[in-house]
C-alpha cells in the first residue's frame, strides 16, 4: 500500500476527535472519506497534513515512516491539501498566486514560464484557468483549480481535497470529477473529503466511512450501494416513540411567519437562498434539517432582518417585515439563538446580568433609559433563571469567562424568558451534555406549548426528529424536501440532506397544518 | 472577602499597575535627559516643586487639569465604540469661536442670559466641528482619525484668519486678537487663583458620563458595542445613530473647553487659546484607559507635569518640550503593556 | 504663472512623495504609520543638526534617512510585535517625536547651514521651458521622482514586491506560504520611515533651509491621505505629491502678488482638499484597499 496510515488518535480538549483510525490508500487511488460533520474525517486529514501532531499512531508513504511536524514537512514529502477556505489573495492574479507558492522563485519572477506551466496543466489536466485573472473575479470552481495547480507546482503526490464540491455547482462538479480522473491516471494519489454520497458514488474508487471518530468500514465503490452507505453514515435508529406530545396545536388561522419565494443573494462561494417559500404557525416547531452552509444562516438573516430579500416577501403575522429594522423585529417578538452564540449573541466583556437585557432593553430600563436599577435588574433576572429550575450563577461575572456550554444555555434563558411570538434557534444544544440537552428540549417544548412558533434548525437528526411537529430539508439555498417525523425513514433524510435524491412532495410545506 | 479578592485581581489593580509603568517613563526620560548632559533629578524636582511647591503652582494645576478632563472626554466617549477622536484641538477651537461669536455680537446681555447662552455656543460649535467627521464615517466610511487630524489644521488656522480679519480688535495696532470680552461675558475666577466655573463643566461633564455610561441605556447600548459590534447589531442597536451621537457629544464637551478658555483665562479670542489640550486630552484620555474616573486622575497627573514644564524652563532653562517626551513615553509605555483600553467600565 | 507654480509644486511636493512612497510601502504590508509625522520631524531636526556640525548635506541627509528608520522601528515593534493598537501607536510616535525634535533643535532655530544646493543637468538644464521646470532641482528632488518609478517596478515585478503585497493583503495565507511576515513588516515599515527621514531631510535642508519646531506642519498626515488617494501605487502618488505640492507653492505666488486673500484661508487648502479627496474616493478605496488594511481602517475595535 503506497499511503498507510495506522492507529491515529487525536484529541482536543473535551472531543475526541480521532480514536484509532487506521487507513491504507494504494497509488493513482482516488479514496473518499465520508462522514457527517463531526465525524472526524478534517482532523485525520489535518494530521496527514502536519496541520495537527497526532496523539497517537503512524503515517507511511511508501513503506518509508514519515514525522510530520508541520505543513512544510508535509509538502516536502508531497502531500498537499485543499481547504474548504481557499488559501488564495483574491486580489492577486493567479499568477502572482502559483507565484508564492512555488519552491523556488527567482528575483524577477519568471511569469511567462508560470503561465505556460498553467496553460500546460490546463491542456493536459483540465485545470483550465486564464491565468491572469485577478482571484476575485474567478468562479468558485475556477479558484479551486489554482488551489489545485498550486499543489501540483510544489510537487505534491498525494493530493488531499477537504469537502471540494460543497461549494461547487452540479456542472462544476462534474468538471472537478474529470479533473480529478486524469489526475489519477498520472498516477496522482486522492483523498476526498465529504459527506456526499451521490458524489462518492460517481468518483472515487474506494469509500471510507467514519462515524464519531472511528471507521466504520472501508467498501470498494462497485460492492457499495447508496443505502449501505447511508446505513453506515448514520446508523441505527430506531424511529422514536413520542417522547413529547407530537402534535402540535397550530394556533389561529393564520401562521406566525410566512416567507414567499424569498431570496438572498450568496456571498463569497455561499449559496444564499433561492426561492424559499415556507410557514409556520403558533405552536408548532419547523425542523430546518441540512448540513451546515446551505442557506441556514441566510435564512435566519433573512427573517431577523439583517439582511436584505433581494425577492420575495416576509411575513409577521400577516404584516409585510421584508424591510423591517432588526430592531422592529425583535421588538415585534421575534428571538434568535445565532450559530455562533458567542460571537454573534453575546458581549464577552460585559456582565452576565447585562448580557441577559440585551434583547429586551426597553423593557428593563424604561422611563427613558435613565436611572437604570442594576440591582433590580439582578432581581428580575434570578426570579427568571429560578422559575427555570436552574442554580444562579454570579450575576456580575464577565461572560467571557463562561464556557461554550454555559454560554448557550444563557441564551436560550434570556430568549425563552421574552415569551417570543417566534424564535429562530441555530444549533441549540451544541455543546451541552445530555442532561443539559434534555432541559433545552423541555423548555422548547414548553415554548411550543405555550404558543410560540419556532423554527429549529439543527444537524442534529435525533433532536429535529424528536422535537420538530414538522421538518424540511434545505440544501443549496433550497427547500428539497418536506415531511413530518415518521413519514420516511432516516436514511431517505440523509439522502436529502446530502443532496443525492429529492423528495418527491406530497404535501407542499407552505400549507397549513390542519388543526388538531 | 472572596469579592474583594476577585477584585483585586482584576480593575482595582490597573491603577497600580499604570502607576509602576508611569515610573518606567519618568526613568527613561531620566536616561535621555543624562544623555543631554542635563541632570535628571533635578529636573522632576523642578517638576514636581512647579507643581506642589506653591498654592499658584497647585491651582494652576487644576487650572490646566480642566481643558484637559473636557478634551480628554472628547476621545474617551468616541472611543468607546471604538472610534478614534483625535480632533479636539480643533473642537476646542470651534467651541472657542462661536462662544466668541456671542460675547461679541450680544455681550450686551446680562451675566445670567449671556453666559448659558456662551456655555450652550460653545457645546454646538464643538459638536458641529465634531459632525463632519462623524458624517463621512457614517456615510461613507472615511476613517475619522485622519479626518479630524486634518480639520484641526483647518479650524486652527480659521481662528488665526477671524482674529485678524473679521473680529479683530480695532484698537489693538495689529495684535491678533478680539476686543475684550465685557463683564457679563466672562467666567469668575476663583480664591484669588486663575481657577474658574470651567471646573465644575469639567467634573460635572465627567459625573454626566459616568452616569450615562453605567445607568442609562445610552450607555449600556454604547458600551455593548464597543465590546461586540456584531452581537450589537443583532440585536438591533443603531450603529450609525451612535457614531453620529458619540463624536458630537465629544466635541461638544472639547468645544466647551475653548468656551472656558476665552471666557475666564484670556477673556478674548487670540491664537494660542490651547497649549494642545486637545492632544493632551487624547492621551489623557488614552492613559485612563477612556475611563471617567481615570480620566480625572490623569488629567491632574498631566496637569502636574504641564506645570512642571513651566518650571524647568524657568529654573533649569530645560525646554517645554521635555514634560512632552515624558508623556508620549508613558503613552507608549500604557500602549505597549497590552492593557485593553477599557470599553466596559 | 503656471511654470513657477509647477515648479514650486515639484519642489515643495518632493518631501511630501518621498513620505508618501515611504507609506506606501509601510501601508502595503498591512501596517498604517500614522507617525510619519514624527518620522519627518526626526529626520528633518537630524539632518539639520548633522549639516549643522559637518558642514555636508550629504551626511545631513544621510543622518536623516539614519533618524527616519529608527524612529519608525519603535512603531513597528509595537505593532508587529506586541500587537498594539496601529493608529493610536503612530500617533503616540508622532507626539514623542514632536517633543524630542523640540528638545534637541532648541539649540539651533536661528541658525544658518551650507544648504543642499540645486543641481543642475548639464545639458537638459538649458532646454527653453522644461530645463527650468524639470531639471534645475536639487539632488532630492530628481531621487523622489525616479525612486517613484523604481518603487513601482519593485512592488509589481520582483518576488519582494510579491511577498511584501501578500503579506498586506492576506498575512495568513502569506504565512502558510512560508512567508516570514514579522520580518516583512519590521522591514516595511523601516523602510517607510527611512524616506520619511529622507522627507524631513529636504524640507529642512533644501526647501525652507532653516530648523523649527514642528516644521512638518501636517505633512505627514496629508502623505497617509495622499496614499488613500493613490490607491497605494507609487506612480499615482507621484501626481498626488505634485498637486499638493502646487498648492503650497500656489499659497506664495498669491501672496507675493499681493492678492487680498488672506494667507490663512490660503494654508487651509491643503489640509480641505485632502479631505474633499478622501470624501470623494472613499467608494473606490474601499475596493483597492490592501485587504489587510480594512480591520485597521474600518474596524470598529
Amino acid at each position: 500500500m503506497y499511503l498507510r496510515l495506522d492507529g491515529i488518535a487525536k484529541s482536543f480538549p473535551g472531543v475526541l476527535a480521532n480514536c484509532g483510525i487506521s487507513l491504507e490508500v494504494d497509488r493513482g487511488e482516488i479514496h473518499a472519506l465520508l462522514g457527517e460533520n463531526g465525524a472526524g474525517k478534517s482532523t485525520l486529514m489535518k494530521v496527514l497534513y502536519g496541520f495537527y501532531q497526532p496523539d497517537a499512531g503512524t503515517i507511511s508513504v511508501d513503506g518509508a515512516r514519515l514525522d510530520l511536524r508541520s505543513p512544510s514537512d508535509a509538502i516536502r514529502a508531497g502531500i498537499g491539501m485543499v481547504f474548504q477556505s481557499f488559501m488564495l489573495i483574491p486580489a492577486f492574479s493567479v499568477v502572482e498566486n502559483i507565484a508564492l507558492a512555488l519552491p523556488r522563485l527567482g528575483v524577477v519572477p519568471d511569469t511567462a514560464e508560470i503561465r505556460e506551466r498553467v496553460r500546460q496543466y490546463g491542456a493536459r489536466y483540465g485545470l483550465t484557468v486564464d491565468p491572469d485573472a485577478k482571484v476575485w473575479q474567478l468562479s468558485v470552481g475556477e479558484q479551486q483549480r489554482v488551489e489545485i495547480i498550486k499543489l501540483l507546482v510544489s510537487g505534491a503526490r498525494i493530493l488531499i481535497l477537504d469537502e471540494p464540491t460543497s461549494v461547487l455547482a452540479p456542472h462544476e462538479i462534474r468538471g472537478l470529477f474529470e479533473i480529478l480522473q486524469t489526475l489519477r491516471r498520472d498516477g496522482y494519489t486522492i483523498l476526498f473529503i465529504t459527506h456526499k454520497l451521490k458524489e462518492v458514488m460517481a468518483i472515487a474508487d474506494r469509500i471510507t466511512v467514519l462515524r464519531k471518530g472511528s471507521v466504520v468500514g472501508t467498501l470498494s465503490r462497485d460492492k457499495a450501494t447508496e443505502q449501505d452507505l447511508a446505513y453506515m453514515l448514520l446508523g441505527e435508529r430506531e424511529l422514536r416513540t413520542d417522547t413529547f406530545s407530537r402534535r402540535g396545536r397550530a394556533d389561529g388561522a393564520r401562521p406566525v411567519l410566512e416567507l414567499e419565494s424569498v431570496s438572498v443573494p450568496g456571498e463569497r462561494g455561499r449559496c444564499g437562498l433561492a426561492g424559499v417559500s415556507l410557514s409556520l404557525h403558533g405552536g408548532e416547531i419547523l425542523g430546518v434539517a441540512g448540513v451546515t452552509g446551505n442557506g441556514q444562516t441566510e435564512l435566519g438573516e433573512a427573517i431577523l432582518g439583517l439582511r436584505r430579500a433581494a425577492h420575495g416577501r416576509i411575513l409577521l403575522d400577516g404584516v409585510d417585515v421584508s424591510h423591517a429594522t432588526t430592531a422592529r423585529m425583535l421588538e415585534a417578538g421575534v428571538a434568535c439563538i445565532p450559530e455562533d452564540p458567542l460571537r454573534m449573541g453575546v458581549a464577552p466583556g460585559l456582565t452576565i446580568a447585562e448580557n441577559m437585557i440585551l434583547t429586551e432593553r426597553r423593557r428593563f430600563m424604561p422611563r427613558g433609559g435613565l436611572f437604570t436599577d442594576w440591582r433590580a435588574i439582578r432581581r428580575a433576572i434570578e426570579e427568571r433563571i429560578e422559575n427555570f429550575g436552574l442554580t444562579i450563577p454570579r450575576l456580575t461575572v464577565p461572560v467571557g469567562t463562561l464556557s461554550g456550554g454555559n454560554v448557550q444555555r444563557l441564551l436560550l434563558l434570556r430568549e425563552l424568558s421574552r415569551r417570543p411570538k417566534l424564535l429562530v434557534t441555530f444549533y441549540p444544544t451544541r455543546g451541552l451534555d445530555i442532561a443539559a440537552t434534555r432541559m433545552a428540549h423541555e423548555l422548547l417544548m414548553m415554548a411550543r406549548n405555550g404558543g410560540a412558533a419556532i423554527l429549529l434548525i439543527s444537524e442534529d437528526l435525533d433532536e429535529l426528529l424528536d422535537l420538530s411537529d414538522r421538518l424540511v430539508v434545505f440544501s443549496r439555498g433550497a427547500i428539497v424536501g418536506a415531511f413530518r417525523p415518521g413519514e420516511i425513514d432516516t436514511v431517505d433524510i440523509g439522502l436529502l440532506m446530502t443532496g443525492a435524491k429529492r423528495h418527491e412532495w406530497h404535501d407542499s410545506p407552505a400549507s397549513p397544518i390542519p388543526a388538531s | 472577602m472572596a469579592r474583594l479578592a476577585r477584585l483585586a485581581d482584576s480593575r482595582l489593580l490597573i491603577p497600580v499597575r499604570l502607576l509602576g509603568l508611569t515610573a518606567l517613563a519618568f526613568v527613561a526620560v531620566g536616561v535621555f535627559l543624562l544623555l543631554f548632559g542635563k541632570n535628571p533629578l533635578a529636573a522632576y524636582r523642578a517638576i514636581f516643586a512647579g507643581a506642589f511647591g506653591s498654592t499658584y503652582g497647585l491651582s494652576e494645576v487644576v487650572v490646566r487639569a480642566i481643558p484637559l478632563m473636557l478634551c480628554a472626554a472628547a476621545t474617551a466617549i468616541p472611543a468607546r465604540i471604538g472610534l478614534l477622536n483625535v480632533g479636539g484641538e480643533g473642537q476646542l477651537h470651534a467651541g472657542a469661536m462661536a462662544a466668541t461669536w456671542g460675547a461679541l455680537t450680544l455681550g450686551f446681555l446680562p451675566r445670567a442670559a449671556l453666559l448659558p447662552g456662551l456655555v450652550a455656543l460653545g457645546l454646538l460649535g464643538g459638536a458641529a466641528a465634531a459632525l463632519v467627521p462623524a458624517v463621512l464615517r457614517w456615510a461613507a466610511g472615511v476613517n475619522e482619525t485622519i479626518s479630524t487630524l486634518l480639520l484641526n489644521y483647518v479650524i486652527v488656522l480659521l481662528v488665526e484668519y477671524v482674529v485678524r480679519g473679521p473680529w479683530k480688535d480695532p484698537m489693538s495696532y495689529n495684535w491678533p486678537f478680539t476686543p475684550e470680552f465685557s463683564d457679563s461675558a466672562r467666567l469668575g475666577l476663583y480664591w484669588g487663583t486663575r481657577i474658574h466655573a470651567g471646573l465644575w463643566f469639567a467634573l460635572v461633564a465627567i459625573a454626566l458620563f459616568y452616569f450615562v455610561l453605567r445607568r442609562t441605556r445610552w450607555g449600556y447600548e454604547v458600551r455593548v458595542i464597543g465590546d461586540n459590534p456584531e452581537a450589537a447589531v443583532r440585536a438591533g442597536i443603531p450603529l450609525g445613530r451612535y457614531i453620529l451621537l458619540t463624536m458630537c457629544a465629544g466635541g461638544a464637551l472639547a468645544g466647551l473647553a475653548g468656551m472656558a478658555e476665552v471666557c475666564a483665562i484670556q477673556s478674548r479670542l487670540r491664537p494660542g487659546i490651547s497649549t494642545g489640550f486637545g492632544y493632551t486630552g487624547f492621551l489623557v484620555s488614552w492613559l485612563a484607559l477612556h475611563h471617567p474616573l481615570g480620566i480625572v486622575a490623569m488629567a491632574v497627573l498631566l496637569g502636574v507635569l504641564s506645570v512642571g514644564g513651566d518650571q524647568v524652563q524657568i529654573s533649569l532653562g530645560l525646554p517645554y518640550a521635555t514634560v512632552n517626551i515624558i508623556m508620549a513615553l508613558i503613552f507608549f509605555v500604557v500602549l505597549g503593556s497590552r492593557f485593553r483600553a477599557a470599553r466596559t467600565a | 504663472m503656471l511654470a513657477s507654480v509647477l515648479e514650486g509644486g515639484i519642489r515643495a511636493g518632493t518631501p511630501i512623495l518621498y513620505a508618501t512612497l515611504g507609506e506606501v510601502i509601510a501601508e502595503r504590508a498591512g501596517v498604517v504609520n500614522l507617525g510619519v509625522e514624527g518620522a519627518i520631524l526626526v529626520g528633518a531636526c537630524a539632518g539639520f543638526i548633522t549639516t549643522a556640525q559637518t558642514q555636508s548635506p550629504l551626511l545631513g541627509i544621510a543622518a536623516a534617512a539614519l533618524a527616519g528608520g529608527v524612529a519608525s522601528l519603535v512603531h513597528a515593534f509595537m505593532v508587529v510585535t506586541v500587537r498594539a493598537n496601529q493608529i493610536a501607536s503612530g500617533l503616540a510616535l508622532m507626539f514623542l517625536c514632536l517633543g524630542v525634535t523640540s528638545f534637541v533643535g532648541r539649540p539651533y532655530v536661528a541658525v544658518k547651514i551650507n544648504a543642499v544646493a540645486p543641481l543642475a543637468v548639464p545639458g537638459l538644464s538649458d532646454l527653453p521651458v522644461v530645463g527650468r521646470l524639470l531639471f534645475s532641482h536639487d539632488v532630492l528632488v530628481y531621487g523622489a521622482y525616479l525612486l517613484a518609478p523604481l518603487i513601482w517596478l519593485i512592488l509589481f515585478y520582483t518576488k519582494w514586491g510579491l511577498a511584501l503585497r501578500a503579506v498586506g493583503e492576506r498575512q495568513a495565507v502569506a504565512f502558510a506560504s512560508g512567508l516570514p511576515t514579522a520580518v516583512v513588516q519590521y522591514a516595511a515599515v523601516v523602510c517607510g520611515g527611512v524616506l520619511a527621514g529622507v522627507a524631513g531631510a529636504h524640507l529642512s535642508l533644501a526647501y525652507a533651509r532653516s530648523w523649527v519646531e514642528g516644521m512638518s506642519n501636517g505633512r505627514g498626515f496629508i502623505a497617509v491621505a495622499l496614499v488613500i488617494f493613490a490607491t497605494w501605487h507609487p506612480l499615482r502618488a507621484v501626481l498626488g505629491a505634485v498637486i499638493f505640492g502646487a498648492v503650497f507653492a500656489l499659497q506664495l505666488q498669491i501672496q507675493a502678488r499681493g492678492v487680498a486673500l488672506s494667507p490663512y484661508f490660503l494654508d487651509m487648502t491643503p489640509y480641505l482638499l485632502t479631505l474633499f479627496g478622501l470624501l470623494l474616493l472613499a467608494r473606490t478605496q474601499r475596493h483597492t484597499m490592501p485587504e489587510g488594511l480594512k480591520e485597521v481602517f474600518e474596524g470598529l475595535k
